[in-house]
């Protein structure tokens, strides 16, 4: 077991002469909750598409848990206990609710099930339905979404849907879960709810999360260390109050 | 509001409509069996019964792929070409083996002509797939005519001239092809009700979310790519064991399209739908084609493409949305008169209130003309309208009023 569960050694990216990205290394331990924020474009969504393999880094590398993942695919990534939401919603929006969170448990070991199995409809295929569907709900009742289950994600409220989303990204059984600006459209109340629904599902799913939020009041509420970004460099790390009290923080935000 | 809305959720996505195209078909299946050995059906209906037969197993197989899959393909004949050889290939040398019923070698040549149908799914899927829309059309629509053109010039399947095989007595055909079409249908139906089915779904529905919940794309692409050619290859031994003699000129680009506007009418991801449609085309089709004959031939596809456009214009039309609602049996319970007043007055209403729903999509306010499909059914609308207004509210009872909720919340939890 690595000390760290994700690191990311001088992790850099540049889309033609664009340094999106720069000698980026992040250490995150086992059970963190670990926030990365910076001003617009600069470069936080560009690292989680790095480490999740949308992108694939120019140079440096990442591991989880020891393991190197760099060049795997997005797919083999998510295996490996990666799992995101994204900054804008990209739920399966013409499904129900609960088919959302039973599309993120798909590639659970304990439900596998061969294609000719659901299509001849042999008594495995039902037994890994029922548990799909009971296992789905569970997750559900986490956010509070068990009573819309069977609503069309789309028709659910801004709010709902972001929880929606973690909530499929937990079903994969991630390691690792990265919240692309989980409090973004969110009203105070709503905010509020989310900081308890992370710390209960980071304590109780032996999770670690990694956040990118512009919202300063929640990132101080929840986060315990924090790396701050700018112009696809890293500005400072370190723990959170003493991130945002530094100057140079300070100054990339307000200018100055 | 939350329990309307999750019966009408239900409602979409109720089971019944999974069993009743197995009950229709064989409903459809017994009574012609019965008009069969009572009065005998006529010589041209026993050849129109498998081609509707086939076709509906074309337009649902294609349906995978269209409708569910997404993917735009323009070569479903092609496959279809592939199968009917093949298949009909191996009919012939079973029975030129001899001994062996003529039941196991339809069964074993739709079973060679599936595999080696599927194996072209494959061959043509894997590089094809990593295009997108339109390219993937046109690269599946030169699949298509390059299988036919192949087929024209191998001497050994008789070339342009065809290949022969055996035609099957009428009796016994249209029962074979309609028992596999109900396996088709059960094929398709429990796959997409199924995990595997889900993610194929997701994968139409957003692939960059499918791809990062873990979905392997490439392989349910590929997976639903062939097993659309399996099917049609099927198809294509039925249509071999129909017309008696295979030509290669049938398969070419003009099929594939018949077979996508059946999906297309059909309704693309639903494959009750896609029966209907393949039906009624196929039979509009070859009614025209006697009915017109001689002098009249010239017209027929005029009549054929008036016909299509007419359906078309009903079925899609936003300004036909009141017929097609008003012949809707979901909104016949609803024709009571007060009933009519009340949504007249909603709707009325409804303009005037400063709507935040369907933000998304601002025309759906004015074009709905029910509240069917609306999220809010139109009573909550109507009681509670002062919600929908800002009312000023003093702060201290806002706190408190958070603070329940919280409270509210918590206890839910436990």
């Amino acid at each position: 077991m690595a000390e760290y569960l994700l690191e990311t050694q001088d992790l850099g990216i540049s889309f033609g002469g664009l340094k999106a990205v720069q000698h980026a290394n992040i250490k995150i331990r086992k059970g963190q909750i670990y926030g990365m924020v910076g001003p617009n474009g600069a470069g936080k969504t560009t690292i989680f598409n790095m480490l999740t393999g949308v992108y694939l880094p120019t140079t440096g590398t990442f591991f989880l848990d020891g393991e190197e993942l760099k060049g795997k695919t997005q797919e083999q990534i998510n295996h490996k206990g990666i799992a995101r939401t994204f900054q804008n919603i990209r739920l399966f929006s013409n499904m129900s609710v609960i088919r959302n969170v039973m599309v993120g448990l798909h590639n659970q070991p304990q439900y596998k099930c061969g294609f000719l199995t659901s299509m001849f409809r042999l008594p495995k295929h039902f037994k890994v339905e029922k548990a799909m569907r009971q296992h789905a709900r569970d997750i559900l009742k986490v956010f509070g979404l068990d009573e819309e289950r069977n609503n069309l994600a789309c028709n659910l409220p801004y709010g709902q849907q972001r929880k929606l989303e973690i909530a499929r990204a937990l079903a994969t059984n991630p390691k690792l879960l990265l919240l692309d600006e989980p409090a973004a459209g969110m009203n105070p109340q709503e905010t509020a709810d989310l900081v308890r629904i992370v710390k209960k599902i980071r304590d109780e799913f032996d999770l670690t999360v990694l956040l990118i939020e512009h919202d300063m009041k929640f990132v101080s509420t929840i986060c315990e260390e924090l790396t701050v970004l700018n112009f696809g460099t890293v500005l400072i790390q370190g723990d959170t109050a003493t991130c945002l009290n530094d100057p140079e923080v300070i100054k990339a935000y307000i200018g100055g | 509001m939350a329990e309307t809305m999750t019966k009408k959720s239900r409602f979409q996505n109720g089971k019944w409509k999974n069993y009743i195209s197995y009950a229709v078909i064989l409903a459809f299946l017994i009574i012609l069996i019965v008009i069969n050995l009572t009065k005998g059906l006529g010589f041209s209906d026993k050849s129109t019964l498998p081609r509707i037969a086939f076709s509906c197993m074309l337009a649902v197989s294609l349906n995978l792929v269209v409708g569910f899959l997404g993917e735009l393909s323009l070569g479903h004949a092609g496959f279809m070409c592939v199968g009917a050889y093949l298949g009909c290939y191996t009919a012939n040398v079973l029975r030129g083996a001899g001994g062996m019923p003529e039941l196991l070698v339809i069964v074993i040549s739709m079973l060679v002509a599936g595999i080696v149908a599927a194996i072209f799914g494959f061959i043509i899927g894997l590089p094809a797939l990593r295009l997108k829309g339109d390219y993937l059309a046109i690269a599946t629509l030169a699949f298509g005519e390059i299988v036919r053109c192949i087929f024209k010039n191998l001497p050994f399947f008789g070339g342009a001239m065809g290949m022969s095989t055996k035609l099957y007595d009428g009796n016994t055909l249209f029962i074979i092809a309609f028992v596999t079409l109900l396996f088709v249908v059960f094929c398709c139906q429990n796959l997409i009700n199924s995990k595997h089915g889900r993610a194929v779904v997701a994968i139409r529905d957003n692939e960059i979310a499918a791809k990062a919940m873990g979905i392997n794309v490439t392989y349910y692409k590929l997976l639903i790519f062939m097993i659309a050619a399996f099917f049609a290859g099927m198809a294509g031994v039925l249509y071999g064991a129909t017309i008696g003699t295979i030509r290669q000129e049938t398969f070419s680009y003009n099929y594939s399209i018949e077979i996508l506007v059946m999906v297309v009418l059909g309704g693309m991801g639903s494959i009750n739908g896609s029966l209907i449609a393949a039906a009624v085309i196929t039979w509009l089709n070859i009614t025209l084609q006697s009915q017109l004959s001689g002098a009249l031939a010239p017209v027929k596809s005029i009549v054929y493409a008036l016909i299509l456009i007419v359906i078309v214009i009903f079925s899609n039309a936003p300004a036909m949305k009141g017929f097609r609602e008003s012949i809707n049996p979901r909104n016949w319970k609803r024709k009571s008169p007060e009933d009519a007043g009340k949504i007249k007055n909603d709707a009325a209403q409804w303009d005037r209130i400063p709507t935040k729903i369907h933000m998304d999509d601002p025309l759906s306010v004015d074009t709905r003309t029910t509240y069917a499909d609306s999220p809010v059914p139109p009573d909550v609308v109507v009681k509670n309208r002062d919600e929908f207004y800002v009312k000023p509210e003093k702060p201290a009872d806002t706190a408190k009023a958070a603070d329940a909720a919280a409270s509210a919340d918590g206890k839910e939890e436990k």
